[in-house]
């Protein structure tokens, strides 16, 4: 696409993160560490019953207490929106969302219903412990267990969701004509996510009504919209300004209640204020829904599949129709003429659950790709080879070919790093001491996605290069990828480029989510720098005796500062000389990035990804321990391959704690989460994770971003608990279909 | 967290005198204490710094061969001292099997005695809990009790003791020296915490007042035969789940003396010396250490979630009871369970 076809000095390599050192030495400023003179504190309440009505909120005490400057509750909250839809944001479900302080009706236990302001964080603190509440509490449900029965298909679907695509030829009637069966039923605990940095919001009240916020979240223009809506102030006196995110994951698509609280006690006490959430608080907000599936596979002797079906049922929040693309996987990675496919939710009295890394797949894939090993054991085909026999070129529920798919490649180049030929099929066949040996393997897919985006270039005389994007980084690598583009668009070097982000003064940019940012902001920046480029050039013919007078844009390149005749370089205009004779001192350009309409609705895009793993377990004492990973990805162009493994490596180390550890533990006869904290809540630490390999298969595609690049936030940690699972069962015969898979599952 | 004073003892006498005060708190490292207060579980008026006390941070040579550890020892200096490491290299193991590098570094062998349990319900003080407010029920029994107790529970808690440290001390019979109102006295390690019965509120035997000054070892370590087993839900990081401590000693095929606590399944570290007198004068086996572990357990009761500590416990001890037989203790290192 690119006019100027550019040497890719920096795009392609491995690079390290620009931010880097600012994260390490702590230069960089994240939510809560903004500060303004004068600043308050505030320090939330949260319900302690599930259901039912607030009777008392006695807050005497505390607002006696010294330092104390406010305590903001339902009775004496200001007037902010009524109306609902003011609270809607832009990647939030169907439904009425949750709207804080509102009245005495408590929803979900952790509900905040309180915020007490006072002059120091230990001051507000101390004053929280002291406000008394009554409830009249009434019945709740949390366990979707007794749910299901009242399940529903969503009668609103959300944005951006694709429902279960329809029904294909006749699932049922083909798994009873199938000579091979496999079906089971599977759950997946709660979880929260649980990034470092916790929810934190900092309003600077700038007088004449003007405020600056510092809020965690992973899309600035959202949180600015959804508070100039509910307070009803115009987006011009909001300033959203986010550089750093200490971890998303999802968390921070939405604007968590924090925003609105600080916002609140910023505009009403004409000050500035802070609020940070405790970790404990951190599972009082979004979190990923328990998900009960059923899956039933059947196929030839030969693992051909005759039939897929796959049920799934996730718990929602009464408020709320929480969607996720749970069931769609297998119907896009497999051939099967009949296949039937459902998703529904179950309304539960917690909170919305909500999006966490790649929403759905793991879940989804979880019980496909354990379904798949079993159809393998069953027909005594290799679990790779059933996958190939079973290979698509088309996305079957869209009716679409892909605008690329290496999955076959991924197959093959994993198996290989991975020694797959040397496994013996035979469950508890390989041993070595006390442990059994286990391999498995599974598919993975994510969407892969391009959202409108826009991006600003600005390249001034003395060679320096900004590229701004109102995009976050939640710690993905987003401002080092754009530093590359950026630098091999006018061949400088990297310490030449400063990109900046997570501001709303930037060009616009979508939540920073569901892995499209790289070939979103990326492809922004790209044309922005085009258009910079073709403006330079035109003002380098014009300088007086400009060599490069009679020269067509497509035969120079960028280097060191100069436009060059790429076929002799000797022939050349400086940028400052090129500038001077434009009579300018700095050229800017701001570009937007758009999905092909013609390429989407004639393809989709998918990332791909085949996982191996290998377990050891002491079957004895149902100890496992995953010794070897590798991971093979397709994700179209890698810009780099440092920022990429990272990446990928995260989501798989996430799939070790969600195949094994991580579960957020319901009371349901409390209706509230127990074990909300670091040392309970179990996330792998470094001596569950050993050697990991990632492999980036080469996939050139032309369709699915102009810049080639898919996506990568979310591939890595789709297939591995599916493909842990399956490595246990290899290890010791055992199928656990309930995660995570916990010492008391394995225990022989 | 509540508003408090603070005040820095200068000797024990003082801390003492200080900490028998109603609403007030020793706090030596912190890593428990300071995280309770955040939460609202401790509520102390005051709180009684006892860090600079002097005299209590020595490891010293007793006169019968043991070993004295002063209270504020820190769990890493403990772990790591040379004399540790030959004589007792149980203890060592039990305290890197715990918590951090950076936990250890702060935390106090006084502390860690008196850590608290991490019954979720505990922690949170939205819900109730008996051990927290005496009276208003334990929600654990009915709701989420998978790191609660199998052995030793009552109706009214069925929470656990977290320490890893104090299953050693507990096989290694160790003495806990205390200093208060009353004077000075020797606690045996069996006598120093409790079991919940109707008062869990109460998880020690130590008096209002009383300051714990240090720990003794007796002069018998099982430096050759020994091991600690720790199972739990990830490799490092985790309180245990079920552990067990052996000590031994062998006499050829033979065990001498023999010697086994359980950690993770209590309110206390969990010995039974029925089951250890089975093992002495026999020879090692796994039927013998079957039948110990079925002695060990035979009172057990679960409570649903945690209903599989029970056959866990049992091949632990099975386990670990090998393990120290064929002197090749678990090493904390590397995960793999020997
Ligand atoms: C996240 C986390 C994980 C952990 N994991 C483990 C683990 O895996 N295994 C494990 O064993 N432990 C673990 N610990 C617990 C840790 O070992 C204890 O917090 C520590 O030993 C307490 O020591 P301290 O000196 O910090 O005690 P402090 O917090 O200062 O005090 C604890 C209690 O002891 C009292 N106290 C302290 N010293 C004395 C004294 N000399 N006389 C009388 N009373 C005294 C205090 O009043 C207080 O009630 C973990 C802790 C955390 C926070
Ligand atoms: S087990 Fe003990 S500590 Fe836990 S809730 Fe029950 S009474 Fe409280």
């Amino acid at each position: 696409m690119s006019p100027i076809p550019n040497a890719e000095t920096h795009v392609g390599s491995p690079r390290s993160r620009v931010d880097g050192r600012a994260k390490v030495t702590g230069a960089a400023r994240y939510s809560g560490e903004f500060t303004a003179p004068d600043l308050a504190h505030g320090y939330v309440v949260n319900s302690t019953v599930a259901k039912g009505r607030i009777t008392r909120l006695d807050t005497a005490a505390a607002l006696a207490a010294p330092g104390v400057l406010e305590v903001f509750t339902h009775e004496n909250r200001p007037r902010t929106a009524w109306f609902s839809y003011n609270y809607q944001d832009e990647v939030g479900p169907p439904g009425s969302p949750f709207r804080p302080l509102y009245d005495d009706k408590v929803v979900y236990s952790g509900q905040p219903i309180a915020l007490v302001v006072a002059e120091t964080f230990e001051a507000a603190r101390g004053a929280a412990s002291l406000v008394r509440v009554s409830y009249e509490a009434e019945a709740h449900e949390t366990d979707l267990k007794n749910r299901m029965d009242e399940a529903y298909e969503p009668p609103k679907k959300r944005t951006g969701i694709s429902p279960p695509p329809k029904p294909r030829g006749d699932a049922r009637g083909a798994y009873a004509d199938a000579p091979v069966k496999v079906s089971g039923d599977y759950w997946a605990a709660y979880e929260h996510h649980n990034p470092m940095e916790p929810h934190a919001t900092t309003v600077v009240w700038e007088g004449g009504g003007k405020l600056l916020v510092h809020d965690k979240n992973q899309g600035v223009l959202n949180a600015q919209s959804y508070i100039a809506s509910v307070f009803g102030l115009g987006k011009g006196d909001v300033r959203v300004v986010t550089p750093f995110v200490g971890g998303g994951f999802g968390s921070g698509l939405r604007p968590q209640y924090q925003l609105f609280l600080a916002v609140m006690a910023a505009l009403e006490l004409r000050r500035s204020v802070r609020v940070v959430l405790t970790r404990d608080q951190m599972f009082t907000h979004v979190y990923r829904p328990n998900t009960f599936q059923t899956v039933r596979l059947g196929a030839n002797p030969d693992g051909a599949l005759r039939s897929i079906q796959q049920h799934a049922i996730a718990g929602t929040s009464q408020f709320e129709d929480h969607q996720e693309v749970v069931v769609n996987w297998a119907g896009t990675l497999y051939h099967c003429d009949n296949v039937e496919l459902t998703y529904k939710l179950a309304k539960l009295d917690t909170y919305t659950p909500g999006d966490m890394r790649a929403p759905g797949a793991p879940l989804g894939l979880f019980a496909t790709e354990s379904a798949m090993d079993e159809l393998a054991c069953a027909t005594g085909v290799d679990p790779v080879e059933i996958r190939l026999r079973n290979y698509t070129e088309k996305d079957e529920n869209e009716n679409k070919n892909f605008t690329s798919k290496e999955l076959r490649a991924c197959y093959q180049v994993g198996a290989e790093r991975f020694g797959w030929s040397k496994r013996n099929p035979e469950p508890r066949s390989m041993r070595e001491g006390r442990e059994l040996i286990g391999w498995g393997m599974a598919s993975g897919a994510w969407e892969a996605q391009m959202m409108k985006t826009s991006a600003r270039a600005t390249l001034t005389a003395d060679g320096k290069l900004e590229v701004a994007c109102a995009t976050a980084d939640i710690g993905t690598g987003t401002y080092t990828i754009l530093t590359q583009i950026g630098a091999d668009a006018f061949g400088l070097r990297m310490e030449d480029v400063t990109t900046k982000l997570g501001d709303t003064t930037l060009p616009y940019s979508p939540v920073q989510g569901g892995s499209w940012t790289a070939a979103s902001a990326g492809t922004a920046v790209q044309l922005a720098c085009e258009a910079v480029r073709e403006k330079l050039f035109k003002h380098a013919r014009k300088a007086s005796g400009s060599p490069l007078a009679d020269v067509k844009l497509d035969a120079v390149s960028f280097a060191d500062g100069r436009i060059e005749v790429t076929a002799d370089p000797s022939r050349f205009v400086r940028i400052a000389d090129a500038m001077r004779a434009g009579g300018v001192d700095r050229l800017e350009a701001e570009e937007t990035a758009k999905p092909s309409m013609i390429d989407q609705l004639r393809y989709t895009g998918y990332t791909h990804s085949a996982i191996f793993v290998e377990v050891r377990v002491d079957e004895e004492l149902g100890a496992v321990r995953v010794t070897r990973v590798v991971d093979a990805v397709a994700a179209g162009k890698i810009l780099n391959p440092k920022t990429a493994r990272s990446q990928v490596v995260g989501g798989i180390v996430w799939g070790i704690g969600m195949a094994l550890e991580e579960e957020t533990m319901p009371d349901h006869n409390l209706g509230r989460f127990m074990n909300h904290n670091y040392a309970e809540y179990h996330v792998p630490v470094n001596a569950d994770v050993q050697g990991i390999e990632v492999v980036f298969v080469d996939e050139h595609d032309t369709k699915v971003s102009p810049i080639g690049v898919k996506g990568l936030g979310e591939i890595g940690i789709v297939g591995t608990a599916a493909a842990i699972a399956n490595a246990i069962h290899h290890a010791t015969g055992k199928r656990v279909r309930d995660m995570p898979i916990t010492i008391d599952k394995v225990l022989g | 967290m509540n508003r408090f004073s603070y005040v820095r003892a200068t000797d024990v006498a003082q801390a003492a005198r200080e900490a028998g005060a109603p609403a007030a708190k020793i706090i030596a490292g912190g890593t428990n204490l300071v995280d309770l207060m955040k939460y609202d579980v401790e509520r102390p008026g005051r709180l009684v710094d006892i860090t600079r006390l002097p005299g209590l941070r020595a490891i010293e040579d007793a006169a019968d061969g043991g070993l004295r550890i002063g209270a504020l020892v820190t769990n890493t200096e403990v772990a790591y001292d040379r004399r540790v490491e030959a004589r007792y290299p149980l203890l060592s193991s039990t305290i890197l099997a715990g918590a951090t590098p950076q936990l250890r570094n702060s935390a106090t062998t006084g502390g860690n005695l008196l850590q608290r349990t991490r019954c979720y319900y505990f922690y949170d003080v939205g819900t109730p809990c008996n051990k927290r407010e005496p009276g208003t029920g334990c929600p654990a029994i009915p709701g989420v009790n998978r790191i609660h107790a199998v052995l030793g529970a009552s109706e009214h808690c069925i929470a656990t003791h977290p320490s890893d440290m104090c299953v050693a001390m507990a096989a290694l019979e160790a003495v806990v020296r205390v200093s208060g109102p009353g004077g000075e006295r020797a606690i045996p390690f069996a006598e120093f915490h409790r079991l919940p019965g109707d008062a869990p509120e109460r998880d020690t035997n130590l008096g209002r007042g009383e300051v714990v000054t240090a720990v003794e070892l007796p002069a018998r370590g099982f430096p050759a035969h020994y091991t600690y087993l720790k199972l739990r839900d990830r490799h490092s990081y985790a309180f245990a789940l079920v552990s067990v401590a052996v000590g031994m000693e062998m006499d050829g095929g033979r065990i001498g003396e023999a010697r086994f606590a359980l950690g993770g399944v209590a309110h206390k570290p969990w010995r039974d010396p029925e089951a250890e007198a089975m093992l002495r004068g026999q020879a090692a086996s796994r039927d013998l250490f079957e039948r110990a572990a079925e002695r060990t357990l035979r009172g057990a009761k679960g409570y649903g979630h945690n209903t599989f500590k029970i056959e866990l416990a049992r091949r632990a001890i099975v386990r670990a009871l090998e393990q120290a037989a064929a002197g090749t203790p678990q090493s904390q290192v590397d995960k793999r369970i020997r």
